[in-house]
């Protein structure tokens, strides 16, 4: 007996909803037959403002979450997506990958969730200082997010990029508005999921597909976003995102490779990247 | 307490003589050339440009003007000098620059003296704050020299090469220290401009690192204006830009270096809040206010510049902030006495009476005590604004001059909200007696630096720099070396 196949419609996530892109614009992601897999949308500068919005909503309190906490948030993802690891693994294929490559990308993006997971109350005490001043005052200095972050997500590996870019950032307090692989983004959309049921509230992380020469030009120039990572290797798209950048003094954070799968790919330093680092005086003289 | 308060009879009941630190020790050349690969050479053009003492318009010196032929000379000779130097021991390395540490020390009264009278700071300020610090600063560097590794184990750190530095003309030595220090340790070589105002202390910072035996090259020291920045800046071959100014040179900075291989750090401006609470020690947090605007006449990118004052005790601070205002002596820069001194230059000053005149007309409420002001020279009486709100362009925007915009408010909620309300995010500063809204503050106002019951204090170990607009990148500390180095 045939039974014809449930297709998904692959939307945005946006505030921890999914909606469509309010332009109703899309591009199809075709298989290697050339078939249509799905119609997904081609966000616009409006989406991504509106991510903006919900990020900057959401970042505060989710910095103000306990380490702890957050730690367990980022394991639960991890969790998640081990339970939902075939279908990734197929939809992964679909895409284009070799079954081999796929259940490697799977598994060590699930692997790299825990790893940042761990990390969540332990960075802070390899980038702090208490500081022996001269002066009678008790000196610490301490990280803290940068803020709001837009990041584009690496080409090649449509969910451990992402995984890879999106977890030091979330670690470490800050929200995050992505736009996915342009060529593989149906793991990003799927990743949404994921997220959405691992009590990540609504806003830390927004997920855009689109076009990287639509959108990088907002990315990098609005006003509200505090830093920008962008993974990949076009020249030209580094040097106008670094200016556009400097219009608010954006922090600028290039990743030119296009390989995420070597255990050089994680470290505590890409938390540090999304850091500031705040010096506090007090006096002890009483 | 009471008496105290309404006094106002201060100035009458004292007199201060005059106490004037003596020049007669200090040697300034009537010409400075260019201090390039170990020599004072003279600028490829011939330009020199004239620097002024500002507290009476007199010339001091005439000093080369770089242009970028010049910076191309210097450029190179620190090229050169890089293969060298990085290859040299850390342990060689820091003792070279715990030697220059330790000639400052000895010149340091000297160097006081010069500093303000180029560029106006009471001499109190240059010879208890400026120079101690950037001596400390060179020493506290010099130890991490033969240390790197312990500062970031298992990354292999490298020295960047060539490092462009531009600093400012608020604390010409003490910027030039926190540039140059970490650059050495490190193993960089250095171009470094001071500011077009305030030229001298470098250029004898340079004669002090000739006399050092410092490897020709290592540090050059070139003088000139804007466009001798520029030049340093879109410089091919610099690999490393580090600048302390403004935030809209900043920003051309950091277009300019767009799609570079050149690395930034930026120490930008500030619109600092200082937050009073009521249970606050009031007196100590009214001389809190006082050293947070008007230290180095407001001419600091950290000032607490945006005074916030529970309603509950506005009255009050505010009517001892005015009586402690009008006993603040104002006048020769030299003099010992002196709490406020020049305004750096006549550009400078027509920008704060700009503002002045904005705040005015935005409606704000003026108060400047009464004092007399000398007749040459650039000068300005500190001058608070009342009744100010967060759209007031004296509210936003830096003015970077001995003006302070006080505001009230009533919930720690409002003033976190107000004190976060602006594009920049350098310093902040919190007065109360309750340890828990003291951390509370700290870890919600954005801001690089937080003052708990101080204000405008500064360390070799301490990192100091922004968030936002204020800049990125930390100077100071284990934190300050991380600029300076590439990792594997």
């Amino acid at each position: 007996m045939n039974r014809l196949d449930i297709q998904k419609t692959y939307k945005l996530y946006i505030g921890g909803k999914f909606p469509r892109t309010e332009s109703g614009r899309y591009y199809p992601i075709n298989n290697r037959k050339g078939n249509l897999i799905a119609n997904v949308c081609l966000a616009t500068r409006k989406d991504f403002r509106n991510a903006v919005v919900a990020a900057r909503k959401a970042q505060s309190s989710w910095a103000k979450m306990s380490a702890l906490n957050k730690g367990q948030i980022l394991y639960r993802i991890a969790e998640m997506l081990e339970g939902r690891k075939e279908q990734f693994i197929a939809e992964l294929i679909v895409q284009g990958e070799t079954t081999k490559n796929a259940r490697a990308e799977v598994s060590t993006s699930i692997d790299r969730l825990v790893y940042y997971a761990g990390w969540s109350d332990k960075y802070q005490q390899i980038f702090s200082a208490v500081n022996p001043v001269a002066s009678p005052h008790f000196n610490f200095s301490n990280p803290e997010p940068v803020g709001v972050v837009s990041m584009i997500a690496p080409e090649k590996q449509g969910l451990l990029g992402l995984v890879s870019v999106m977890a030091p950032a979330i670690v470490g307090g800050n929200a995050t508005i992505i736009l996915a692989s342009e060529t593989k983004p149906l793991s990003a959309i799927s990743f949404a999921e994921v997220l959405n049921s691992s009590d990540v509230p609504g806003g830390v992380v927004n997920i855009l597909t689109g076009k990287k020469e639509e959108l990088i030009s907002h990315m990098a120039s609005h006003m509200d976003v505090n830093a920008i990572v962008y993974c990949g290797n076009d020249e030209k798209h580094i040097k106008m995102i670094s200016e556009l950048a400097s219009t608010n003094v954006k922090r600028t954070i290039f990743y030119r490779r296009n390989d995420w799968t070597h255990v050089e790919c994680e470290s505590p330093y890409f938390i540090e990247k999304l850091q500031e680092i705040k010096t506090t005086w007090h006096p002890v003289l009483v | 307490m009471r008496n105290h308060d309404t006094d106002t009879t201060f100035k009458a009941s004292w007199k201060y003589s005059e106490a004037p630190e003596s020049t007669s020790h200090v040697q300034i050349k009537k010409q400075y050339d260019l201090y390039i690969d170990g020599n004072f050479v003279k600028p490829v053009k011939g330009k020199y440009f004239d620097t002024i003492n500002p507290s009476n318009d007199q010339k001091i010196a005439r000093v080369a003007e770089a242009t970028a032929e010049d910076v191309d000379i210097a450029v190179k000779a620190a090229r050169k000098a890089f293969k060298s130097w990085s290859n040299l021991s850390g342990r060689e390395r820091g003792k070279y620059v715990f030697r220059i540490a330790r000639l400052f020390q000895e010149r340091a009264r000297e160097f006081a003296v010069i500093e303000s009278l180029d560029g106006g700071k009471p001499i109190r300020e240059s010879r208890d704050i400026d120079i101690p610090l950037a001596a400390n600063h060179f020493f506290y560097y010099a130890g991490w020299a033969d240390k790197l590794l312990y500062a970031f184990p298992n990354r292999n750190p490298k020295p960047i090469g060539v490092a462009g530095q531009i600093i400012p003309w608020n604390f010409p030595l003490l910027m030039a220290a926190w540039k140059l220090a970490p650059a050495l340790a490190t193993g960089n070589t250095v171009v470094l401009k001071p500011a077009e105002t305030t030229p001298l202390t470098a250029l004898k910072l340079a004669e002090l690192i000739q006399q050092s035996g410092l490897p020709k090259g290592v540090v050059n020291i070139i003088t000139g204006a804007g466009e001798t920045g520029a030049s340093i800046v879109n410089h091919p071959d610099v690999d490393k830009i580090a600048f302390t100014g403004s935030t809209a040179v900043g920003k051309y900075i950091q277009k300019a270096t767009a799609g570079t291989h050149k690395k930034l750090t930026l120490e930008l401006g500030g619109k600092g809040a200082n937050i009073i609470f009521e249970d606050a020690a009031i007196d100590q947090a009214v001389e809190g206010i006082i050293d947070a605007i008007f230290f180095n006449q407001g001419h600091v990118c950290c000032a607490g510049s945006r005074l916030f004052v529970q309603e509950s005790v506005a009255d009050l601070v505010i009517r001892k902030l005015k009586h402690r205002m009008e006993s603040l002596i104002i006048g020769d820069p030299l003099d010992k006495n002196t709490d406020i001194g020049a305004i750096n230059s006549k550009k400078q000053l027509e920008t704060i009476q700009n503002y002045i005149a904005i705040g005015l007309k935005e409606g704000a409420e003026i108060y400047q005590p009464k004092c007399e002001l000398p007749k040459k020279g650039n000068w300005l009486a500190p001058t608070l604004f009342l009744n100010v709100s967060q759209s007031h362009k004296i509210v936003q925007e830096e003015i970077f001059g001995p003006v302070l915009a006080i505001q009230t408010f009533r919930t720690i909620d409002e003033v976190i909200e107000k004190a976060n309300n602006t594009p920049y995010g350098l310093s902040a500063g919190v007065w109360t007696q309750k340890g828990s809204r003291i951390f509370h503050l700290t870890q919600n106002l954005n801001a690089g630096v937080v003052w708990a019951n101080t204000f405008n204090k500064f360390d070799p170990t301490s990192p100091f720099g922004g968030y936002k607009e204020s800049g990125f990148g930390r100077e100071g500390g284990l934190h300050g070396l991380k600029p300076y180095l590439k990792f594997e």
